[in-house]
């Protein structure tokens, strides 16, 4: 919709425009959450292709998704066939609420910077131990882990005026193997849990929940636990106030959805 | 800035925020919707650089320097594309305002994506179709005939509109320019119950661009219904243009106008209105108490039965003695069944367009399913003689009686009378959820009586019915709710009591069903217990106590009325439901033991047409130049009647469809027309066209007679002209030698007939997560003669599957400040493809005496008895009765069987 109160796009940006960042601006990425809803408190947008960072580069050690890498080009990258995770990458596309053509717009960063519980770019990133990149509004950068950067329904870790730059997939998890489960109220509809476990060839173990809790919560076993040990680590790490409750699915039912599938991954790669 | 859309180049400047939408629009490329403004519905797809973007939330100059292609710009020299041509063969739509976008996300699908069409079309919401009629275009099945002259009843003729539509060139009612047209936007309540004391409107008025801002000052005193009938007193007169008393969060409070949109919203936020909060009531049980807040105090004028109280209207009914009924029953079963609040989400939004013409006359341009009903209480509510006003409908983009209902027109054209300009108003999808209509919450306890050998004793039925916060529609669905559900059945002692009751909540309204789905969950519900209870088949114990032609159909009163039994089918329903659920019982599964699975069944009824009066006059003509027209003031929706009424009239004219020229919801050039709703498109509407044919086919004749002179006794009329003996004229002949001719044709909607609806599910229900997938959906309809069987089919699945939606995945939530808070697609879930089952529609054979050519209606109906059938499902599937509407997983979860030997 339009956003009316807007009056003025900032292109041209550079290092030195975050300093200019004030009270009614918003970075836009793809702008399908920008405009999706009333934004009366708006009044600049900073146009964040204007910057023109490579959507996709891939290092030794990281696949590095540019924050403003549309959900499609990541969708179209082609993992190396050594990567027994690769798969991820398309089916947290495909948990995506948006159908393909909100693809064709959305950006990487922009669904993480939205902070849904239900945002299957976190679910990734968070799983995969990514760590997001983050350019701050007085300047420099800062790094931290991606599984920290959502802190709450539409919470995240930036300050205002700090600009998420990429997210940084590393390799190793992406070669680890991995156990995807998604679940929702509805047929494609938006995750009420999605979980993902990865388990590395020294047999460290990884359960990542998101969409059922409010933030991502990355669960780390130096092995694979058995049913009860990991029945546990959940229902310590994860009080009852921390499941998420909206009308995508109450919180008793995502808890009891994210313990059964939380048991599926553990037995799917165990196995 | 340059923009090239569809290989024309425009140099013009978008506004900073503006999203790709209302700027395409703006340069006039109307095919481009507007259905939810937030990138959920997909009809406003266009292509970007050869890629499909939702264009509501794209930033318009983004587009700069690329190349977007609309739905206007797919056909080259007029030849559509091979995915338009499809969608008007498989009549891949209903309505059609959600066509452009299918059409647009349909031609960029891969090859994996045509294989994976769930997720394919998951951007693309079709309220109408359930889908099935979608799916066929996308997979090229022709269902659209072109019947010869005389042939056209009875066959699958396309919408007339068709081409029209898959080209985004059929004009709804907001797709068309009008010079120096103001935008309105509406200020809204925050509180539920609130005295004004006063509105501010100096900071707005500052604003650059408004010109008027309209408050309770400027409103008529009088007051009238939202809600609108053949009979004005159907509805309670308790709401004004605009009050200074509000009664639910989001009522409108204040309108401004302005030369943009941008600029009226600026002058809503200017505004300031100060608010003496009252107390507010959302219970409806809270709300009859004696010490609840009164909403309406003033009887006179509310609508409230009794001074004092929130009460609309009660029933009282009794029918033999229930008491006895009871005491002689040999099982007794009893529920409270809850349904719930849902919205209509009609994808063309609520609004209107009004100004004056040349001589200074009121003209209003609206989306609504009773132009000549809006004219009337325009007349009355801005005390003009209704002779002094138009009204006229384009096509509009759905309703399911969400348009039955003004909405917006009275304040546009206040808003015009006061300005000499033309004003717009057009709903946000939020605004459809905050200040439209909901359907009726009601909470319905039934208890029913039978013998050991399953013959009804007594039926109990107690409604209460939450109207919300004015009264419109709030006693005809009640009164409606109560009757056919019960009427049903044959039993002679009947017991059913119910109030209507006022909430500080979004008023409820007209909704498909009209009060039968809430109530009809109750009773089949309530039935399928008792016939498990009494170890009878449920199709066994709908044979036994259904009325049959002969029997009375009695519910609350034994008054005399009107209804007959013009033709009866559901004997064929209930064996044509039963068999096909019977066919692939037995075929293999893919289902682990953690599925239950069961089957399901529930029957409605419905009186074809609303009672006391549904009034519909139609003119056919034999134009000056030999065309065929048919004017009928009746609205062309997605009913598909308009395909209807082309073929009555053709059938009735000995010629083909296309000839058929339909005139049609305007209020200066067609005769009265009570409107489209209640179901009454064909067999009221329908019927008056076909009269008025056969009345132009008699003057053809007669016409002939005196051309040809006495001795010559052979006329007949053809497709394409008049044989008079061996000479043939063609019609423009035939025109020029007779002039033109016209017959007439009056219906007035008595006596009516009943139709008869039996929907089977087989579900499967996974013991530990709740989730509930349907296997099978049979739909047995008794509609008489089917006019048109595949639109009567997309009818049909549309009405299942709207009310699978309403049963499984859609509710409007209420906060506990009386605030809606479901107020977008994203959080109001409509079945999207993946959703919607494909529903096998089998049609009873049977001709009614009441209808035109037999038929009946069948609109409405479809959505009755499928709440009813999935829960009757469910419990077969796991044991559990669920009483409460919604049957979604996370509700439902907790309460089944976990281990596989406690299962049924």
């Amino acid at each position: 919709m339009d956003i009316n109160t807007i009056t003025e796009i900032v292109t041209g940006l550079d290092e030195a425009s975050l300093a200019g960042w004030r009270e009614g601006d918003a970075f836009l990425g793809g702008g399908t959450w920008l405009y999706s809803e009333p934004q009366p408190s708006l009044r600049r947008l900073f146009d964040l292709d204007a910057f023109g960072w490579t959507p996709l580069e891939l290092t030794p050690d990281a696949l590095v998704v540019a924050a403003t890498c549309k959900i499609q080009e990541l969708y179209d990258f082609v993992p190396p066939a050594d990567w027994r995770s690769g798969g991820l990458i398309r089916q947290c596309c495909d948990a995506l609420l948006g159908s393909f053509k909100i693809w064709n717009m959305a950006s990487v960063g922009g669904n993480m910077c939205l902070a849904l519980p239900a945002g299957p770019m976190t679910s990734l990133a968070a799983a995969l131990d990514a760590t997001c990149v983050i350019r701050m509004r007085e300047g420099g950068e800062r790094r931290m882990a991606a599984a920290e950067f959502v802190t709450g329904d539409r919470r995240n870790a930036l300050a205002p005026g700090d600009l998420l730059r990429a997210i940084e997939l590393p390799v190793a998890d992406l070669r680890a193997r991995s156990a995807f489960r998604q679940a929702s109220l509805t047929a494609r509809g938006r995750s009420a849990a999605l979980l993902i476990g990865l388990l590395d060839d020294a047999g460290r173990f990884a359960l990542t929940v998101t969409a059922s809790t409010k933030r991502p919560v990355r669960l780390a076993f130096d092995a694979a636990p058995d049913a009860a040990g990991l029945k546990d680590r959940i229902d310590a790490a994860i009080p009852d106030a921390l499941y998420h409750d909206d009308i995508h699915g109450r919180p008793d039912w995502r808890k009891m959805l994210t313990c059964r599938l939380a048991e599926e991954i553990r037995t799917e790669l165990a196995g | 800035m340059s923009f090239e859309i569809n290989g024309q180049s425009f140099d013009a400047s978008p506004r900073p925020g503006q999203c790709l939408r209302t700027f395409l629009r703006q340069l006039g490329w109307f095919g481009v919707k507007k259905g939810c403004d937030a990138g959920d519905c997909g009809a406003c797809t266009v292509h970007v650089d050869g890629r499909p973007v939702h264009s509501c939330i794209y930033p318009a100059f983004r587009a700069q320097g690329r190349a977007v292609t609309t739905i206007e710009g797919l056909a080259k020299d007029g030849e559509l594309t091979p995915v338009q041509q499809s969608f008007v063969d498989a009549q891949g739509f209903q309505c059609g305002f959600c066509t452009a976008g299918a059409v647009m996300t349909v031609s960029c699908l891969t090859p994996a994506q045509l294989a994976d069409l769930p997720g394919a079309l998951k951007g693309n919401l079709c309220r109408c179709t359930a889908y099935r009629a979608i799916e066929d275009a996308v997979r090229g099945v022709t269902h659209a005939e072109a019947p010869a002259a005389g042939e056209a009843a009875g066959r699958n003729v396309a919408a007339p509109a068709s081409r029209r539509i898959v080209t985004g060139s059929e004009p709804f009612t907001f797709d068309l320019e009008m010079e120096g047209v103001l935008h309105m936007k509406l200020a809204r309540s925050p509180h539920a119950h609130a005295r004004i004391v006063a509105i501010d409107a100096s900071d707005a008025l500052q604003v650059a661009g408004v010109r008027l801002v309209l408050t309770h000052e400027d409103a008529p005193t009088t007051r009238s219904s939202t809600g609108l009938h053949e009979l004005d007193a159907d509805d309670p007169p308790d709401t004004r243009l605009l009050d200074d008393v509000v009664r639910f969060v989001g009522q409108r409070v204040a309108a401004v106008v302005a030369d943009s949109e941008a600029a009226a919203e600026e002058g809503c936020r200017r505004l300031k209105i100060d608010y003496q909060i009252l107390p507010a009531v959302f219970d409806a049980d809270a709300a009859s108490a004696p010490e609840a807040p009164i909403l309406h105090d003033h009887p006179e004028a509310s609508g409230s039965r009794a001074p004092k109280s929130n009460i609309l209207a009660e029933v009282r009914g009794r029918i033999g003695d229930a008491d006895a009924g009871f005491a002689e029953a040999d099982a007794v079963v009893e529920g409270v069944f809850h349904s719930h609040r849902i919205q209509h989400a009609h994808l063309e939004t609520h609004g209107s367009l009004a100004w004056l013409d040349a001589e200074g006359r009121l003209n209003v341009r609206t989306s609504s399913q009773v132009p000549f009903l809006a004219r009337r209480r325009l007349a009355f509510v801005l005390g003009l003689p209704a002779e002094d006003i138009r009204v006229v409908c384009a096509r509009v983009g759905g309703g399911f009686g969400g348009k039955q209902e003004m909405l917006t027109e009275d304040v546009t054209a206040l808003a015009a009378l006061k300005l000499g300009r033309p004003v717009k108003l057009e709903f946000s999808r939020e605004e459809q959820f905050v200040g439209a209509t909901t359907r009726h919450p009601m909470r319905v306890r039934a208890k029913l009586g039978a013998t050991a050998d399953g013959r009804l004793t007594a039926i109990e039925m107690e409604v209460l019915s939450n109207t919300g916060a004015y009264g419109n529609h709030g006693p005809g669905v009640f009164f409606h709710g109560c009757n056919e559900s019960v009427a049903l059945y044959r039993c002679a002692n009947k017991r059913i009591d119910g109030r209507v009751v006022y909430t500080n909540v979004v008023p409820a309204g007209a909704f498909r069903g009209y009060g039968l789905s809430q109530t009809n969950f109750a009773i089949e519900s309530a039935m399928d217990e008792l016939a498990l209870k009494l170890r009878i088949s449920p199709y066994e114990f709908r044979r036994i106590n259904a009325i049959r032609p002969g029997d009375a159909m009695v519910a609350f009163d034994d008054h005399p009325h009107d209804v007959e039994y013009g033709s009866y089918g559901l004997d064929q329903c209930l064996d044509l439901a039963e068999a096909a659920m019977a066919r692939d019982r037995e075929a293999p599964t893919d289902l682990s033991d953690e599925w239950l699975v069961g089957e399901g069944m529930a029957v409605g009824m419905l009186d074809t047409i609303p009672p006391r009066g549904h009034y519909a006059n139609a003119e056919a003509r034999l134009t000056a130049d030999g065309g065929y027209e048919i004017s009928i003031g009746t609205a062309e929706f997605g009913n598909g009647s308009t395909t209807v009424h082309a073929q009555l009239a053709a059938a009735a004219l000995n010629t083909t469809p296309d000839r058929i020229n339909i005139v049609q919801s305007d209020t200066d050039r067609a005769g009265y027309d009570t409107g489209a709703f209640g179901s009454t498109g064909t067999v009221v509407a329908g019927k008056a066209a076909h009269l008025a044919a056969i009345a132009l086919k008699e003057a053809m004749l007669a016409a002939a007679r005196g051309l040809a002179g006495p001795g010559e006794n052979a006329f007949e009329l053809v497709g394409d002209g008049m044989r008079i003996g061996d000479a043939f004229l063609s019609l423009p002949a035939f025109a020029a030698a007779v002039g033109p001719l016209s017959g007439a044709g009056a219906t007035n909607g008595s006596p009516r007939s009943v139709a008869f609806n039996v929907q089977a599910f087989r579900v499967s229900v996974h013991r530990a997560t709740g989730a509930i997938r349907i296997l099978r959906s049979v739909h047995a309809a008794d509609a008489g003669t089917v006019i048109n069987p595949m639109q009567c089919r997309g009818q049909v699945e549309g009405g299942v599957a709207q009310a699978i939606g309403a049963a499984l995945y859609e509710h409007v939530d209420v906060a506990d400040d009386g605030s809606v808070t479901t107020r977008a697609f994203r959080s109001y879930h409509i079945p999207s493809f993946a959703d919607a089952p494909r529903t096998e529609v089998l049609f009873a054979e049977t001709s009614d005496a009441l209808g035109p050519l037999g038929a009946k209606s069948m609109s409405e109906s479809p959505f009755n008895p499928v709440a009813a059938a999935l829960a009757n499902a469910v419990r077969a599937a796991t044991g559990v009765r669920f009483d409460t509407l919604l049957l979604a997983a996370d509700r439902i979860y907790d309460r089944l069987p976990k281990d596989i030997a406690s299962a049924p």
